[in-house]
């Protein structure tokens, strides 16, 4: 393309998803409004709408609505990265996330409701706190400062500060080896796999910053500790609102906290499942590719949560913003977007069923592109017929 | 002093300058920094996977 056609490219470039990224704000918002519906109703059972149209409407969607390959020519994305309206919507979902998660508990400890209500609301608000830690994600990627402390301000109300340094220098290096406690292996169901995830990640990112502070000469139990800074605003908000609703709150709030960062745990559990970096020598791996993710282009569902899905083109190049992420031809695809796909991993004889032959095509038989689960890897070769490459 | 940069993210460290939150003072060497260090921003390219911006004060000619 010469320079005059780039230019046209430049000028003629219309994101027609630019609209669509406001969903990315208010599905979470929907998530968080649950309280608002039961009382704007006068009926418990509204409670349900957002699970409903989280777990039924939205796989419903990605199956009508289908996927989109549409990429952005490359001409067009410098200056889609320096369009500040994309930003501003991200800045515009922190205060909602903030006030759905106050809403939802104050709501929980302070009103007479039926069991199945409370179970609704407790789900859709930890849901609301899982977009949450997906903003934090999108946001902490960022490398300046602004960008950097929305993330953790984002990440606080249900305890998962240390994701920030957890995913961007721990879980981005380590992907789709065995080293990751952030990716599954094949064979291993997702509740093997929380218990590897969840004080994986917490141990890996502590680790790193205790490095980091350690090369700065600053101590370990200080404001320098980028752990501390958003678990202190943890601690400020739960005991605030324990102050305010009583001992009474407590398990919601811990239940919600759970349910939020349980749908991280969802999705590391399918983004690398069975995926593995060839290793070039012992403990270091091959760049991390396209192939090392499983994608989905379900538009939908893409559209509410920040293009995350587009799970290839962010992690061979991180610090890309979500409106300019790309698809690719011949990557690891899912059937469904990440809401279907968490639901089956729920179950896991149908998770194995339908991806493990998927990991199989994916490595072309290779099974040092495999990461297998220590104990199953014999199993799982003689299940395929694959021979040890 | 040299300039290198992240062929990834367009990262530079700058020796001159260093890296005061990773903990690298102005004046740390490149060879002086961690064998397994990461990119500090995007964490997926390695110490010896960066390019070379200046060396010695010279430019690398593009």
């Amino acid at each position: 393309m010469n320079t005059s056609s780039a230019n046209l490219a430049v000028s003629t470039y219309r994101d027609r998803k630019r609209y669509a990224w406001i969903l990315s704000v208010l599905v979470p918002a929907f998530m968080g409004s649950g309280a608002l519906l039961v009382l704007l109703s006068g009926d418990a059972r509204a409670a349900w709408l957002p699970v409903i149209f989280i777990y039924c409407i939205v796989p419903l969607l990605d199956i009508v609505l289908g996927e989109d390959q549409s990429n952005p020519p490359e001409s067009a994305v410098p200056a889609l990265e320096a369009d500040r309206y994309y930003r501003y919507i991200t800045y515009a979902s922190a205060p909602i996330l903030w006030i759905s998660f106050i809403l939802s508990v104050w709501f929980l400890a302070s009103h007479e409701l039926p069991w199945h209500a409370r179970v609704a609301l407790i789900l859709s608000a930890g849901l609301a706190g899982g977009f949450g830690i997906n903003l934090g994600h999108e946001l902490g990627h960022k490398n300046n400062a602004l960008e950097r402390w929305l993330a953790k301000i984002v990440l606080a109300p249900t305890g998962y500060g240390h994701f920030f340094i957890e995913h961007n220098r721990g879980h981005h290096r380590d992907v789709a080896t065995p080293l990751d406690p952030a990716s599954s292996r094949m064979g291993e169901s997702i509740y093997a796999f929380i218990q590897r995830e969840m004080p994986g990640a917490l141990q890996r990112a502590w680790r790193i910053e205790m490095e980091r502070l350690a090369r700065c000469e600053q101590p370990v139990w200080s404001l320098h500790n980028e752990i501390l800074q958003p678990a202190l605003l943890t601690v400020l908000i739960w005991s605030g609102l324990l102050l305010w609703l009583g001992f009474g709150a407590l398990p919601y709030m811990v239940l919600i906290a759970f349910w939020a960062n349980f749908q991280l745990t969802s999705a590391n559990y399918i983004e690398h499942y069975g995926l593995l970096r060839k290793e070039r020598a012992p403990g270091r791996f091959e760049v991390c590719q396209p192939h090392h993710s499983w994608n989905s282009n379900h538009i939908f569902s893409n559209w509410i949560v920040f293009h995350l899905q587009r799970h290839s083109d962010h992690h061979a190049h991180p610090t890309r913003r979500y409106q300019s992420l790309r698809h690719f031809e011949n990557l690891p695809q899912l059937p469904n977007g990440y809401v279907g796909m968490f639901l089956i991993c729920y179950i896991p004889p149908l998770w194995f069923y339908l991806m493990d032959p998927r990991v199989v095509a994916q490595s072309q038989s290779d099974t040092t592109r495999i990461n297998f689960q220590p104990g199953k890897q014999e199993y799982l070769m003689h299940k395929f017929g694959l021979e040890r490459s | 002093m040299s300039i290198y940069r992240c062929p990834e993210c367009g990262y530079q460290y700058d020796e001159a300058v260093g890296d005061t939150h990773e903990g690298y003072k102005p004046g740390t060497k490149w060879l002086d920094l961690p064998r397994d260090l990461t990119c500090p921003d995007c964490s997926i390219r390695l110490r010896d996977e960066f390019l070379v911006v200046e060396f010695a004060g010279i430019k690398k000619p593009a």
